[in-house]
């Protein structure tokens, strides 16, 4: 099958074919990251721009490395989240961009929707590196790649998403992909954080993290934002981690190869005990390295499909 | 100069006329319904309009519409506001007071009107603050804008949070019997939200609005009318539990009205789609049953008029994020025809739909117009209601476009609006 999205913008308008086309093909772009000298030339002549609105220092790295592996020139942009609202709008800022020769435009922003907005309004592919509270598919495609790697599969997996999944594009793209795939999801977190709405999505709620880890294959632990402490979602952070933080004592019930997950940076001691932390972080190790080998991989896709357009 | 409107189906619910027949205006005035034409139409002085295949009605009126005049004169001036209301059938508008400076003293009242005066072109009625700079704090010049022609009172676009405030402004009118009509949100469940809140907001991953933050309103402010006997209007009804509150209340006798706006009975949250700022109000577009129930309440009389909420943004303006984009949308020149699609999908008869826009919104306001009584002023509205039509946003007269309808096929072409006996705009 070929790949006809020119735009990567989220995994809920992709159909499994297409992911698992993505997953595929992130197969061999890690076979080049493998290899001594790890670069192919797909993407010479490409100007891609990063045009970051958020602070990242992981998911831009993550996503540059994989620009050069694949060739291309790089045009890094990042703007102060306050730039948001103040001086040039998003489109004239994207419209210079394309001006000086970008024909990819990775998009991170801290409001839902702005790569829907540039794919609407240029010419250039646009890849969604993470748009506010609603996707992040690069992240949830490196977590795919990743239960793949180790499970053998995805089909069948109970996969249990835990946190503040109300605010959380990484739950909402993984959510997605996940049951695309044919994996069972549960979600769990306070119930201030789970959205009324989620079951249009067939994820099985839950509020006690016991009961939704039973037999799960997958725990994937998001991060709290610190920030939005002050609000009126839960008490502390102290009775937070009590109820919500992943110990050895609460993963009992889980299979007994139970793969926790972590998109990074982990506040240790809240969302996951020290020890879980330390058995996690092999993990950890290899989501970053897959993440440049599916972001590689996306890419590829986009500018082909774009190319054939 | 006179007018004989000739052989159209004359609707007039004020009156109670359906029937065919004529219609002659004199002096700006609606003269007579002669039976015979024939000694008019030689008359050089009058001009003859064949109205066949035509409903002839009493002009339209919205008693909820954004002139932005003063200080947002980029998105719409007093002058293109009536002009897009011409075209869509609207002899009579009612002005909302969140312009810059706001309308809460009689001097911006008074300016607004001498704009409406002379270069309007359709009947302008302003709505004045409850608040001084509806800020919910303090009470607004009322009485002086009263004087000055002010029709009632609204902070529209912000609630009055403070509920002492709005008890003390819904006394306070009675002097003056004005209502006040009220925008009913409770602020802190809206939160930061940009649409409603629902299955489509938790997928966009944008941040929601509750039905319960208008239903939590509406409700104190039924209580509050209850307690002071006062006249309250219910603006913009968009939810089921708004229509179970006021059904209830009208039951028990509280003088409260309602309007509901064309896209909250035409459309749900689904039309978002992907981030579509021009499906962005507020109160914002909701789900299935709550349209169900605005439609319902339309029928049964809970909700009194249909009214716009005519919004204009510019381009400019509307061409961001979603979550950055202003709230609201034009309605005055698809207002006609998405009404008419209700009587096409049965949900209302043509009578109890020319109603909703014209006696009885007059009657929330006491405006006195929205009828085509001999002696009355001549506000009248011809319209083919069969016409096929495709709505095309660069065709309106508005100064904005922001509408979600552009492209759709509708029913229901505006061939003349008069206004005061004068043709204001022939389609």
């Amino acid at each position: 099958m070929s790949f006809k999205h020119k735009h990567i913008l989220g995994l809920e308008e992709l159909t499994a074919q297409e992911i698992t086309l993505i997953l595929d093909t992130a197969e061999s772009m890690k076979e080049v990251s493998e290899r001594d000298v790890k670069k192919v030339p797909a993407l010479r002549g490409v100007t891609v721009c990063n045009l970051f609105y958020e602070p990242s220092t992981r998911t831009r790295s993550s996503f540059e490395i994989a620009e050069k592996r694949l060739s291309a020139d790089v045009l890094n942009f990042t703007l102060s989240h306050s730039s948001v609202t103040k001086g040039e709008t998003l489109l004239d800022t994207a419209r210079n961009l394309e001006a000086m020769g970008a024909s990819v435009i990775v998009i991170r922003h801290p409001l839902s929707g702005a790569p829907w907005l540039l794919a609407k309004e240029l010419n250039s592919s646009i890849i969604n590196a993470g748009d506010g509270s609603h996707e992040h598919p690069s992240q949830a495609l490196l977590d795919l790649f990743t239960i793949r790697e180790i499970k053998g599969k995805i089909k069948g997996l109970k996969v249990v998403i835990v946190g503040d999944i109300l605010h959380s594009r990484v739950a909402r793209s993984n959510v997605w992909g996940l049951i695309k795939l044919g994996a069972e999801v549960r979600v769990v977190g306070p119930p201030t954080l789970i959205p009324r709405y989620i079951q249009k999505a067939k994820a099985k709620t839950y509020y006690n993290l016991e009961e939704a880890i039973e037999g799960a294959d997958v725990v994937i632990m998001l991060r709290i934002q610190m920030e939005r402490q002050e609000s009126v979602y839960f008490p502390s952070l102290r009775e937070y981690s009590r109820f919500y933080g992943l110990t050895r004592e609460k993963l009992k019930g889980a299979d007994k190869d139970v793969t926790v997950m972590h998109p990074g940076p982990i506040n240790r001691g809240i969302e996951l005990s020290s020890d879980i932390a330390d058995d996690a972080s092999s993990v950890i190790l290899d989501q970053v390295s897959n993440g440049i080998a599916v972001r590689m991989a996306m890419f590829y896709l986009a500018v082909s499909a774009g190319r054939n357009q | 100069m006179s007018i004989l409107i000739k052989g159209g189906r004359i609707i007039d619910p004020s009156q109670g006329i359906d029937g065919k027949g004529n219609v002659l205006i004199e002096n700006g005035k609606i003269k007579s319904y002669p039976k015979t034409t024939k000694k008019y139409e030689n008359d050089l002085d009058v001009k003859v309009i064949d109205a066949k295949g035509n409903i002839v009605s009493p002009g339209l009126v919205d008693i909820h519409v954004h002139l932005r005049e003063p200080g947002f004169e980029h998105k719409e001036t007093i002058r293109t506001g009536c002009e897009s209301a011409a075209a869509g059938g609207f002899t009579s508008i009612v002005c909302m007071p969140n312009t810059n400076p706001v309308n809460d003293n009689a001097s911006v009242t008074e300016y607004i009107l001498l704009k409406a005066r002379t270069e309007g072109i359709v009947n302008v009625f302003p709505i004045g603050a409850i608040t001084k700079g509806e800020l919910g704090e303090t009470l607004a010049q009322i009485g002086e804008m009263y004087q000055a022609g002010c029709v009632g009172v609204s902070d529209d676009g912000m609630p009055v949070m403070n509920s002492k405030v709005m008890r003390h402004a819904m006394e306070y009118v009675q002097a003056f019997d004005i209502p006040v009509l009220s925008h009913a949100e409770d602020k802190d469940l809206s939160g930061s939200g940009v649409m409603n809140e629902g299955e489509v907001s938790t997928q966009l991953g944008l941040a929601g609005i509750p039905c319960a933050s208008e239903d939590v309103m509406v409700s104190r402010d039924i209580t509050v009318a209850e307690l002071t006997g006062s006249h309250l209007h219910i603006c913009h009804v968009s939810t089921a539990g708004s229509v179970r509150l006021i059904r209830a209340a009208k039951k028990r006798g509280v003088k409260v009205t309602a309007e509901v706006t064309p896209h909250h009975f035409t459309l749900t949250d689904e039309a978002v789609g992907r981030y579509d700022t021009n499906a962005k109000m507020n109160p914002p577009l909701r789900g299935k049953k709550d349209r169900e129930a605005v439609i319902e309440g339309l029928k049964d009389g809970t909700l009194d008029a249909i009214a716009t909420d005519h919004a204009p943004h510019s381009e400019d303006e509307k061409k961001v994020e979603f979550d950055l984009a202003p709230f609201g949308i034009v309605g005055l020149e698809t207002a006609l025809p998405l009404s008419l699609k209700l009587v096409e999908d049965g949900a209302l008869t043509i009578n109890q739909m020319i109603s909703k826009l014209t006696n009885s919104p007059s009657d929330v306001l006491n405006l006195g117009k929205g009828t085509l009584k001999i002696g009355d002023d001549a506000d009248v509205v011809i319209f083919n209601p069969d016409q096929e039509i495709t709505i095309d946003r660069e065709e309106f007269h508005s100064k904005s476009k922001n509408s979600p309808f552009d492209g759709w096929k509708l029913k229901g072409k505006v061939n003349y609006t008069i206004v005061n006996g004068e043709i204001v705009y022939s389609g």
